[in-house]
């Protein structure tokens, strides 16, 4: 089977050019996950970009993306298969006479069968990205439904059969920490942490996504974005948040912030009531921690 | 490189960190398919195999720079600079703050290693102890308000504070970056005198779900409150999922209609959903001094539970009992209330010392009306009376009201019992003690209290 990917470097500049700027490690991670057909398992603070990385990877090889989104109660009949029931009960009340063993063999094949994005992924006959978003918010219970997948990349369907794929999806798993995973499923993974850009990686995506903002507006909105991330926030301001205030400031005209025009816009960056005044106490202050 | 690779294992293993078989062959791999030239892409390969926990990290890098460090690069006394003095270090301290490039820091640590960390071969002080004594020596903090200052002053008049504040948090940060060096270097020298294996086994340290909530550091306590969130959350979450049972009665209705679609054969059935009903949660928590550290690590959980509730009342105690639920409500931050908690709440009626018996009756007084059937009690605390009455009746009585009632305990439960400790009066009538003394028993309590 083929790589996609020839080093860790065209991984990183493959990203860069649709637009996620990231960093060597981030890089090598994914083209490992590559090298040894394993799934990521993304994990960090919110707004990160850990689901746009599973995006922009899609975009860089330019195959699909499968998206399952978790959330509390999902189960195999959303995450796997189901059978379309009501489908095989008109079979079933189409052909009243005909002989039951026909009838039995014949609905349980694959015309019956509804794909659900997991094993849509493993039947795919072109290579895809899938990508689990935000796995701890199933229950334990139901992250074992995901080890066949995510360690062999074939669904046991017991009326069926084995189904296998034929060419390994790249799967990213997301996760907020809001719950330990389970060993058995860490263990099937590779692990990669993104973590807050530090001030010169934001400094480039703000660059790089905001238009008309100058070199020296995204190193002041990445230094001062810093240093409300230092404070000990409720919600430090993600990367996306950080984009929207640059916009905000293009739009204002601002090219260089001060602490007036910073405590101002500072709702666009931070959520909480409690954060703000935080913030605006630290931004205003008299500058001596 | 094999072999090398599982020592490095082992010593993975040995310092807490949970690596198994598969993850062990998975790194193998990895590195069959990286080139092994560049050191960051090794590192990353190994990181990405073996480490599956964030807060693992930090003790997978200082295992990695021990086990994979530069020794033998170069002989450290060697070479030109053997006439630094304090003057030209400081210098070179301003300029390398001022100017922040890895090449320049790295030439500082490696200078002011050599002249101040009094470093001798098989000596056998610990890598923070050479640390320190390097860093008494530079003045770092003094260099950064210096330039800081002068920074301001060829600014001019439009020197804001918050440029100020920012100017300074990038040397903060280049200091920092300084310590890192100064540590990577410390580490280097002292592997290539005492072997990899013996400072690793020096440098072990608890990961964070390990640490002794009585004997944390201030450090370590801060990472302690930064796990806390996802913790307070599973605790919710759990509590919750208990009572709720995965189907109610069948809905008849529903089942019907629902069976149209399909001829009218209910293929199927629907069922009523329960309303999971919200747990009250009544927290009673010891905040005299044996427990400080426990009791703000409490305070804190309790505060991030508190939103995850329709009610929850906390409650607060020494020798004399006061109910802290407003400062939480009012209050987003948690540094604040607890702040609060420890100022304004009137806990000492006596003599400071904690008195379990008299805060416990206080609580039967005052609120044992309010604890319902549905209310799970949680009290926190060493249970050490200092020989007062602990009037364990009181228990007994919160037992038989409560839904649930369970003790969490930061003492080692060998301790139980002796002394002043009367544990086991309280204990046999609650549905559960518990050690507490780390992130990973609290955590396993939560599991418990969830099966």
């Amino acid at each position: 089977m083929g790589h996609r990917f020839p080093s860790i470097d065209a991984v990183r500049d493959g990203l860069a050019d649709v637009a996620y700027l990231t960093d060597d490690a981030t890089a090598g991670v994914v083209y490992l996950a590559d090298r040894l057909a394993k799934p990521v398992l993304v994990e960090g603070p919110a707004g990160t970009g850990k689901t746009q990385l599973a995006k922009s990877v899609a975009e860089l090889m330019g195959s699909r993306l499968i998206r399952l989104q978790c959330y509390e109660g999902l189960d195999e009949s959303k995450a796997l298969y189901e059978w379309n029931y009501k489908k095989q009960l008109l079979r079933i009340q189409a052909e009243r006479a005909a002989d039951w063993d026909d009838i039995e063999h014949d609905i349980f094949s694959e015309d019956f069968l509804l794909s659900r994005p997991l094993l849509e992924a493993i039947r795919s006959t072109e290579p895809v990205v899938l990508l689990i978003d935000e796995i701890d918010r199933v229950e334990v219970e139901t992250e074992a439904l995901l080890l066949e997948v995510l360690s062999d990349y074939q669904v046991s369907i017991p009326e069926l059969g084995t189904v296998t794929s034929s060419t390994v999806p790249l799967v990213f798993l997301t996760s907020n920490n809001t719950r330990e995973l389970s060993e058995a499923l860490k263990r099937r993974c590779l692990y990669l942490h993104l973590d807050y850009p530090d001030v010169e990686r934001e400094q480039r995506i703000v660059l790089s996504k905001v238009e008309g903002v100058s070199e020296h507006l995204a190193a002041e909105i990445g230094r001062i974005v810093r240093s409300l991330r230092g404070l000990d926030l409720k919600k430090p301001p993600s990367v996306s948040e950080t984009l929207d205030w640059a916009r905000t400031l293009v739009l204002l005209n601002i090219e260089t912030v001060d602490a007036e025009q910073a405590v101002d816009t500072l709702h666009i960056l931070l959520k909480y009531r409690s954060d703000i005044a935080k913030a605006t106490k630290a931004l205003s202050g008299s500058g001596v921690s | 490189m094999l072999p090398v690779l599982a020592g490095f294992v082992e010593e993975l293993r040995r310092s807490g960190l949970p690596v198994s078989l598969t993850e062990h062959l998975d790194a193998a791999t990895a590195l069959a398919q990286v080139p092994l030239d560049d050191r960051d892409v090794f590192k990353g390969a190994l990181a990405a195999t073996l480490v599956k926990d964030s807060s693992h990290l930090p003790v997978f890098d200082t295992v990695f720079d021990v086990w994979f460090s530069l020794a033998g690069v170069e002989d450290p006394d060697a070479g030109e600079h053997q006439d630094d003095d304090d003057g030209t270090l400081a210098e070179l301290l301003e300029r390398a703050l001022a100017e922040g490039g890895d090449e320049l820091l790295q030439e500082l640590a490696r200078r002011a290693v050599r002249r101040h960390a009094g470093l001798e071969r098989g000596g056998r002080m610990g890598l923070s102890y050479h640390h320190y004594r390097t860093l008494r020596h530079l003045d770092l903090e003094g260099t950064v308000g210096r330039l800081v200052e002068r920074a301001g002053s060829q600014a001019g008049g439009e020197w804001e504070p918050l440029q100020e504040r920012l100017h300074r948090e990038e040397l903060e940060r280049r200091g920092e970056r300084l310590r890192r060096e100064i540590d990577a270097e410390l580490r280097r020298r002292l592997v290539a005198d005492r072997g990899a294996a013996e400072v690793a086994r020096a440098l072990r340290r608890p990961l964070p779900e390990d640490v002794d909530f009585m004997h944390a550091t201030r450090d370590e306590l801060a990472q302690l409150r930064r796990s806390l969130q996802p913790l307070a959350r599973r605790l919710a979450v759990r509590l919750a999922r208990k009572r709720r049972h995965r189907r109610g009665a069948l809905d008849f209705r529903a089942t019907v209609r629902r069976s149209l679609g399909s001829g009218g054969v209910p293929v199927e059935p629907r069922f009523r959903h329960r309303r999971p009903a919200k747990p009250e949660i009544f927290v009673v928590a010891d905040i005299s001094g044996s427990v400080a550290a426990f009791a703000r690590f409490t305070l804190a959980l309790v505060h991030a539970i508190s939103s995850q509730f329709s009610r929850v009342r906390s409650f607060v105690f020494i020798d004399g009992l006061d109910e802290v639920t407003p400062f939480f409500s009012g209050e987003d931050d948690v540094d604040v209330a607890i702040r609060r908690v420890n100022t304004e709440a009137d806990v000492v009626w006596a003599e400071g010392h904690s008195d379990y018996g008299m805060a416990l009756e206080a609580f039967w007084d005052r609120f044992g009306d309010e604890v319902s059937g549905r209310a799970t009690v949680l009290v926190l605390g060493d249970a050490r009376t200092n020989y007062h009455e602990p009037r364990s009746w009181v228990m007994r009585e919160l037992g038989h009201r409560a839904r649930h009632l369970y003790w969490l305990n930061p003492e080692p439960s060998a301790y139980w019992d002796s002394g002043d400790s009367v544990m086991s009066d309280y204990g046999i009538h609650c549905d559960g003690v518990y050690e507490c003394r780390n992130l990973r028993q609290l955590e396993r309590f939560v599991e418990r209290l969830a099966a």
